[in-house]
């Protein structure tokens, strides 16, 4: 008997199952390669120099002598109370801002799921609509909506209904505002494609043993729609947490991100070292969700099977 | 105590139940019958309070309940997909219509300990439903139907999911049940089967209406139209015209067989009707009912016919023979396998004799 032939299976698949490892492949080149760069800069010391980082490895006439790290830079984020306090504003406003998308997106979801297929794909298409315009320009546009000389405050003022402009902008609200406003879409195609699947038998079987509409939508729509909520708001959370656009433009200069602050260490400290410690630590604050997430997922796929 | 009144349904203007009238009795096992399409889901989905009627009203225990909902109604509904909750364990999923009653917990425990005794499942209470078989899935989806006690439970489609053998016991345990409990049950069922060996009445539908209601003999051997008398059982349907009457007798002609048949018109169910001379007339007879054999059979109140076999099925327990006649039609045959012999008596391409009792023939509405 042929082991090999056994082994690889046919040639197919075996074709298959290296196209099957592409997206380690990927992950490889564009998540942990720039994340080693990252972290090497992390562990230098910051020098007035091109690049502006000392060398991890230190050249001798023979080869490489040794290896030179320090973990300086995250001692200083941790002594320096003001990163402490700037991750927990990200992590409370990322939160918030979550909440909000889960409470507006879930309705929305809800409400597209329960319609016939053909109005589905519309509403589907109008949720993902606005990606076609620059993220950049959208977050621009709220400038003008929000400003004091604004659209909305001259609309209020002109009717008559406040005499003095709101303060829409520049503040946390305006940037809640905008995280809802841009990752709606990540809330709602989760939500939707789990909603979507209930077995509407399900929601007939608790009315027919003495539900009301609401109460079986606590007992059975929400609990079996929780990986949806799960993905949806790990969509929303994550990039909300490290979000520089928002904050940056819609928020007021006591809004607290880490995004601004990354910004602010690379390009106005010049502070490489530090701003990379910066990424990297944030980048282990989200790497517990995701990997819950992951976990998520796999008993849900576990359940379905 | 169940009384459904002249109920009508329509959807986007297509007629799904078209003015069904019912009674059924307290304690009853009741079957609707009909093939896919013919309306018997949305009644029993009208029933449970799912879809509104169009027209007419349904009443339990004189209680008028067209326009309560569903979760007012003293009915539970057993769904053909189960509709088992799957985040829940079995104990969650029996006792979930107590909870929705605001019984005490320690009530809640008693009654889901007892309903999972009464199907069998005790051990299994604190799985979840993806962990059982689907006959164990089954019988959570009749416990949980069931613990409510309410006064008309409706299953549909029972036993659809199980496979034949689990099937076959199933229907015995499910018509115990009933006896036991006497719940008022409504199965329904496209599965005529199903609904002779389980039901003590068959309703059958046709295209949104009754086309007939009865026990499972009267269906099966008085058939009310050609339909219910194709629907239930094999059958063979023979067209022929009148040629002469007397004394309750209806002598005729029937070309597609080259015979010469007589009937019986004055017996309970058969039609009456129209038996003038000249009137065509549809008969028809179940294959059990058919004797063959090799030897001119005694033709005194027999109607006899000659032909060939063409093809034969042997079951063990019985034989089905397609017998064709010198006309070219071909009659159904079914005999049991009485005695023990490795040859059979009748083979292929033999000439038999077919007869059959002139009592035994149906005479349907044309």
């Amino acid at each position: 008997m042929n082991h090999d032939a056994n082994k690889y299976g046919p040639p197919t698949q075996r074709w298959l199952r290296r196209a099957v490892r592409l997206p380690y492949l990927w992950l490889l080149l564009f998540f942990l390669a720039p994340f080693l760069i990252i972290f090497k800069i992390s562990i230098a010391d910051p020098i007035v120099a091109q690049p502006p980082f000392t060398a991890l490895l230190v050249w001798g006439a023979h080869g490489i002598q040794g290896i030179r790290a320090t973990v300086e830079n995250y001692a200083f984020l941790f002594r320096d109370s003001y990163y402490g306090i700037i991750y927990l504003s990200s992590l409370k406003m990322a939160a918030i801002g979550t909440l909000l998308s889960l409470l507006l997106g879930y309705p929305m979801a809800y409400f597209i799921a329960r319609q016939p297929p053909r109005r589905r794909q519309i509403l589907l298409l109008a949720v993902i609509l606005p990606f076609w315009i620059s993220f950049l320009l959208r977050i621009y546009a709220w400038i003008g909506l929000l400003g004091n000389h604004g659209v909305i405050n001259h609309f209020l003022m002109s009717v008559g209904i406040i005499h003095q402009p709101l303060t829409m902008l520049y503040n946390d609200f305006a940037v809640y505002l905008g995280i809802v406003y841009s990752y709606l879409p990540f809330m709602i195609l989760p939500l939707y494609s789990n909603l979507e699947r209930l077995n509407l038998d399900l929601l007939d079987a608790a009315a027919d043993l003495g539900a009301r509409p609401w109460r079986a939508f606590v007992d059975v729509t929400l609990p079996l729609s929780i990986p949806g909520i799960v993905g949806g708001c790990l969509l929303v959370f994550i990039p909300a947490v490290g979000e520089f656009t928002i904050p940056a433009l819609l928020g007021g200069a006591d809004t607290l991100m880490i995004g601004r602050v990354l910004w602010d260490e690379f390009f106005v400290s010049r502070d490489w070292p530090v701003a990379s410690a910066v990424s990297v630590v944030l980048l282990l604050l989200l790497i517990a969700p995701i990997v819950w997430f992951q976990h998520l997922q796999n008993r849900e796929l576990e359940a379905t099977r | 105590m169940v009384q459904i009144r002249e109920l009508s349904k329509q959807f986007a203007g297509v007629t799904a139940v078209d003015r069904v009238s019912l009674d059924i009795k307290r304690g009853e096992l009741f079957a609707i019958l009909g093939s896919s399409g013919c309306g018997k889901t949305t009644l029993l989905r009208m029933l449970a309070g799912f879809e509104q009627p169009s027209a007419g009203r349904i009443l339990i225990d004189g209680v008028d309940m067209t326009d309560a909902p569903p979760y007012e109604r003293p009915v539970n509904l057993m769904f053909q997909s189960y509709a088992l909750f799957p985040h829940m364990t079995v104990a969650g999923n029996v006792g979930y219509g107590l909870k929705k009653e605001h019984l005490p917990a320690a009530q809640i425990d008693e009654r889901v300990r007892e309903m999972l005794a009464l199907v069998k499942l005790e051990a299994l209470a604190a799985r979840k439903p993806d962990k059982l078989s689907g006959g164990q899935q089954q019988r959570v989806a009749l416990a949980r139907a069931l613990i409510k006690r309410p006064k008309l439970l409706l299953l549909d489609e029972p036993l659809a999911a199980l496979d034949k053998k689990l099937r076959e016991h199933t229907q015995f345990e499910l018509a115990n049940l009933q006896y036991q409990l006497g719940t008022t049950f409504v199965v329904v069922t496209h599965d005529q089967d199903e609904a002779m060996v389980l039901a003590s009445r068959i309703a059958v539908m046709a295209e949104g209406r009754i086309a007939q209601v009865g026990t499972p003999a009267e269906v099966y051997e008085y058939p009310a139209n050609r339909h219910v008398a194709s629907f239930v059982g094999n059958i063979n349907l023979i067209e022929g015209r009148v040629t002469g009457s007397e004394a309750g007798r209806v002598s005729l002609r029937c070309e597609a067989l080259n015979a010469d048949l007589t009937v019986q018109v004055d017996g309970a169910g058969t039609a009456g009707g129209d038996a003038a001379p000249g009137a065509a007339l549809c008969i028809a007879v179940r294959p059990e009912k058919i004797t063959i054999s090799r030897t001119a059979p005694d033709a005194r109140d027999r109607n006899v016919v000659k032909g060939t076999v063409r093809d034969l099925g042997y079951f063990g327990d019985q034989s089905l023979y397609n017998v064709r006649l010198q006309s070219g039609a071909v009659l159904q045959v079914s005999a049991q396998n009485l005695r023990r012999s490795a040859s059979l008596t009748v083979e292929w391409d033999d000439e038999v004799y077919l007869s059959w009792e002139v009592a035994s023939t149906i005479v349907l509405h044309s």
